[in-house]
């Protein structure tokens, strides 16, 4: 087993972990948590993926390697990924400043509701 | 096995385990410093992959705005926390979810374990037509050179981003300033901190712009550097955040997309199509894009941080 497919094995694990967090917990702040791990994983398979395709830069002298195709759209996504998650806590923070509680059901056990 | 390969199943494990801690963690403070120290050793993983661009910008943005951004709204909420864990689902239905994810992990492993060899790679293409573009760094050319539309449409997507979480500022807050993002009472460290990282900060991340045509840079991490830089100086207390109404300040947040459609549209002329650049003018044009690019970019990331407004506009507080 190489290095990359050790880390692509990394990056699946990830995107389940996130995919458990983002479905088990009730709170959104946790949900935002693991949607960034689930990205993370996602990212780190468009690594190895672009790892894999680099021979071709590294026999032409440019860079150590990697087809900079995917790695290019990583840094993209890392900031959309960032604006997405800046836009998703300003909603919470919003949310649990007008309504008091930080989930998102309709009436969370123990509070009356409106 | 040998060492190499050792230190990366080590590396590997660690950034497992502290997923798991992220998810499974009792408190969510908790949990969000697992995932700062999480992104900061995906950050390493980068570098094993042969990308320093990714690295650099996975460590200062994915790891550390993120991570401050989650530190502010964890503490914000923290009081809230107990009732969020009446509602967990139960354990059967945790059982369930847990199988169905375990299910996707195996597909993806086994994605992973059969692609094709030879790898499919668009690494030639790039490599051929670079020389053209004037640029050594092959990321800097494929974002600015021949997926420019991507990075457009990413610079252009960051203002309504920014126009969305302003727009959650309640009525009489609308214009004014965000909360400052620090504690009451900043100890002396971090003032000191505040002023004295800045000068540097800003130079490294003018630095990152200026090599990002040649080597590992470019606007995107000098501009997550000088905004995290603004961050700092505002979080130590020393600066207000900037009032949200002030023209100069909405006129630097849409100039790089507004240079960018420009010398867009310019190419249609010029050169025969949208973002197309004219024969030996491409690297200036790149250059005039990632220098005007970036202190918008780096105003946009740090007042996506900041957040909506929340003193009324006017009132000094």
């Amino acid at each position: 087993m190489t290095a990359t497919t050790l880390y692509g094995l990394c990056g699946a694990a990830l995107v389940g972990l996130g995919l458990y967090g983002l479905i088990c917990h009730p709170g959104a702040l946790r949900k935002i948590l693991a949607f960034n791990l689930l990205g993370g994983g996602v990212f780190l398979l468009f690594g190895v993926i672009a790892q894999r395709g680099g021979g071709a830069l590294t026999a032409a002298g440019l860079g150590a390697g990697g087809d900079p195709v995917p790695q290019a759209l990583v840094i993209t996504g890392l900031v959309v990924a960032f604006a997405a998650t800046a836009i998703a806590v300003a909603l919470l923070r919003r949310l649990a400043t007008a309504s008091g509680h930080s989930t998102l059901d309709q009436a969370p056990p123990g509070d009356p509701g409106p | 096995m040998n060492m190499a390969l050792a230190a990366d199943a080590f590396l590997a494990l660690l950034i497992l385990g502290l997923a798991i801690w992220t998810i499974a963690a009792s408190q969510t403070y908790g949990a969000v410093v697992g995932f700062v120290a999480y992104g900061l050793l995906v950050a390493l993983v980068w570098v094993r992959l042969g990308s320093v661009d990714v690295a650099m910008t996975e460590a200062a943005l994915g790891s550390g705005l993120t991570g401050l951004l989650l530190l502010g709204a964890a503490a914000h909420l923290a009081p809230l926390e107990a009732a969020e864990r009446q509602a967990r689902p139960g354990p059967w239905l945790r059982l369930l979810v847990g199988a169905l994810c375990v299910a996707v992990t195996a597909v993806l492993a086994a994605v992973v374990l059969s692609l094709p060899e030879p790898a499919p790679t668009l690494a030639p293409a790039v490599a051929e037509h670079l020389a053209t573009l004037g640029v050594q760094n092959p990321v800097t050319g494929v974002l600015l050179g021949y997926r420019a539309i991507d990075t457009l449409l990413e610079t252009v997507v960051l203002v309504p981003a920014l126009v969305a979480v302003w727009s959650l500022a309640t009525d009489p807050a609308w214009g004014g300033r965000p909360a400052s993002p620090g504690p009451r009472d900043p100890g002396s460290a971090l003032t000191l901190l505040a002023q004295v990282l800045p000068p540097v900060g800003i130079l490294v991340g003018i630095h990152l712009l200026w090599i990002g045509a040649d080597a590992p840079g470019g606007k995107f991490q000098g501009a997550v550097v000088l905004a995290a830089m603004w961050v700092l100086v505002l979080v130590a207390g020393l600066r207000r955040p900037p009032a949200l109404a002030g023209r100069p300040l909405r006129w630097l947040i849409v100039l790089g997309a507004l240079v960018f459609i420009a010398i867009g549209l310019s190419g249609v002329w010029l050169a025969g199509a949208f973002l197309a650049y004219p024969e030996g003018l491409a690297k200036p044009l790149i250059l005039a894009i990632e220098i005007l690019l970036t202190p918008s970019l780096a105003v946009i990331l740090g007042l996506l941080l900041l957040g909506p407004a929340v003193t009324d506009r006017g009132s000094g507080t």
